[in-house]
């Protein structure tokens, strides 16, 4: 099985605005594998790292020690994004473009244009049922059908890789469905999905392997079923607890790995 | 390349859908066509002065667009963050910032014809002539010194935190550049050391504006500059337009966005 993402010993600092305060470690010696057709969970409590290790996959922060590589090719190379989706937890798009000029402008950074833009464009909006409102402008969108927009950009390449951060955060019921079906597709497709999110029972049904991290360190790593019979417990939410040490257990804290191992 | 001109054209169908840039546009144009309807004191000379004040408000409205629309660019995307599902495809920062800067530069090339050609049909209209090659050459002068504004803004608008800011110090700076910069070195011969090697030294760093100030040659119908003049000055703007995106570059390259 190959080897689609890889982080090795990450460690970001973010310098203190506080004179003579540390640095605040976010990641401290990541390791992360993740292997093509997957869907991998990437979970944590809120200020774990999970966010940050998504900023360093994509460029958008350079780590102080460690490397990232994506297919391979080291993160801080434009060209690794090439064959990545990325939809963000909240939905930022210029709210002055239509839709489909969104969607235009987006295929032509990764340099599609002409007859094979237009055709990727008009399966998108049909595949996230957009074909109505792909005129409008993004403004007067709601935020499940700017969701659907998100998730359509994230797909335009026809991506390898579809990096998803808390995809389902603030959604309806009904828009949740949607994406558990679209990331269901993909993986259908033989497309690997790293999926950063706090709803636990939606990861229990669609990841094969799930992290977790906790102050910016991995604390375990492993199938659902396998974590779920390593802790002694019934649910992933449990093992979650567990994990971050809100209960007061032996293994908390420290790093276990279970099931599936690295590649 | 393609990438570049994408977020070029972004940048303009931001601007070209923004409501302020035709206030702005309404007014340059209707105290244009006030000044060029009147005629005080049945003196003919006095079109001269309507010329001079109309060419004012041109430039004044042109310094507003070029530096209010750039000193947005990369605060707003960063703060709507709209830059991070940007960022996440591959395109690198510098493609960014080119891009960037060609649409603000673009915008401001398309505003500079639209007033030139108006300014151009109530001056006809007074003066009866088309001085077509002066026009040209104050409009192509007048953009390239805008290339300058549009790049020092990129560069103001990564190193300081606020639009309000950089909006304020680059229109200071412009201002300022305009009105003594010609005169540096002369009052640098008044100072005594070590303020006059430090004035003599800004005189020869800063970007020289007014070289490509022609309303002179419009408003008193002077013959055309030397082509080689007008080129050299193009060249002039090009050189500090590039260094002040290299050193943008050099600054949002390692950028955290977060």
């Amino acid at each position: 099985m190959s080897v689609i993402l890889k982080t090795e010993k990450l460690r970001v600092e973010f310098a203190s605005r506080e004179f003579r305060q540390k640095a605040k470690v976010a990641l401290s010696s990541l390791d992360l594998t993740v292997n093509a057709g997957e869907i991998f969970g990437f979970l944590g409590p809120n200020g774990a790292g999970k966010t940050t290790t998504i900023n360093v996959l994509l460029g958008f922060v350079t780590p102080k020690s460690g490397a990232a590589y994506l297919f391979g090719i080291d993160v801080r190379q434009p060209i690794a994004r090439q064959r990545i989706g990325y939809l963000p937890e909240m939905t930022y798009y210029y709210k002055f473009l239509t839709a489909e000029e969104l969607l235009r402008f987006y295929a032509k950074i990764f340099g599609l244009a002409g007859a094979e833009a237009d055709k990727r464009i008009d399966r998108l909006f049909k595949l996230v049922d957009l074909e109505q409102a792909r005129r409008r402008l993004l403004k007067t969108y709601s935020k499940g059908m700017q969701q659907r927009v998100g998730l359509a950009q994230a797909l335009i390449n026809d991506p390898d890789l579809l990096i998803l951060d808390e995809p389902t955060s603030g959604l309806d019921p009904l828009g949740r469905m949607k994406v558990r079906e679209i990331i269901q597709r993909v993986k259908n497709e033989g497309k690997t999905v790293f999926f950063s999110s706090h709803e636990l029972g939606e990861v229990e049904t669609v990841c094969d392997r799930v992290v977790i991290i906790n102050e910016g360190a991995l604390k375990a790593e492993g199938r659902v079923s396998d974590l779920v019979q390593k802790y002694q417990t019934h649910s992933l939410e449990q093992v979650f607890l567990k994990v971050i040490g809100y209960e007061t257990t032996s293994s908390a804290g420290a790093p276990v790995t279970t099931g599936a191992s690295k590649a | 390349m393609n990438k570049i001109f994408a977020i070029g054209k972004v940048v303009l169908l931001e601007m070209y859908r923004r409501k302020d840039f035709y206030v702005l546009f309404i007014v340059t144009a209707l105290i244009t066509a006030v000044m060029g309807s009147v005629t005080f004191f049945k003196d003919e000379q006095i079109v001269r002065y309507l010329k001079a004040i109309c060419l004012f408000l041109i430039w004044a409205s042109s310094l507003f667009i070029a530096i209010g629309a750039t000193a947005r660019q990369i605060p707003a995307e960063r703060e709507s963050r709209t830059i991070f599902p940007l960022m996440a495809k591959p395109v690198s920062r510098a493609q960014v910032l080119l891009g960037k800067f060609l649409g603000c530069w673009l915008a401001c090339g398309a505003a500079l014809v639209i007033f030139y050609a108006f300014f151009g049909c109530v001056a006809a209209a007074r003066e009866h002539q088309w001085p077509l090659a002066n026009y040209f050459q104050a409009w192509s002068l007048h953009w390239a010194m805008l290339g300058i504004v549009v790049a020092m803004t990129l560069f103001g608008s990564l190193v300081l935190t606020a639009v309000s800011s950089n909006i304020t110090i680059t229109f200071i700076a412009t201002i300022a550049i305009l009105l003594v910069g010609r005169h540096l070195h002369q009052v640098a011969l008044t100072m005594s050391e070590p303020s006059a090697i430090m004035i003599t030294s800004l005189y020869y760093v800063i970007p020289h504006l007014e070289l490509f100030d022609m309303r002179d040659l419009i408003v008193h119908d002077w013959p055309l500059i030397p082509w080689g003049i007008w080129f050299i000055a193009l060249v002039y703007a090009a050189a500090y337009s590039a260094l002040l995106l290299l050193l943008s570059w050099l600054v949002f390259r390692r950028k955290v966005l977060q």
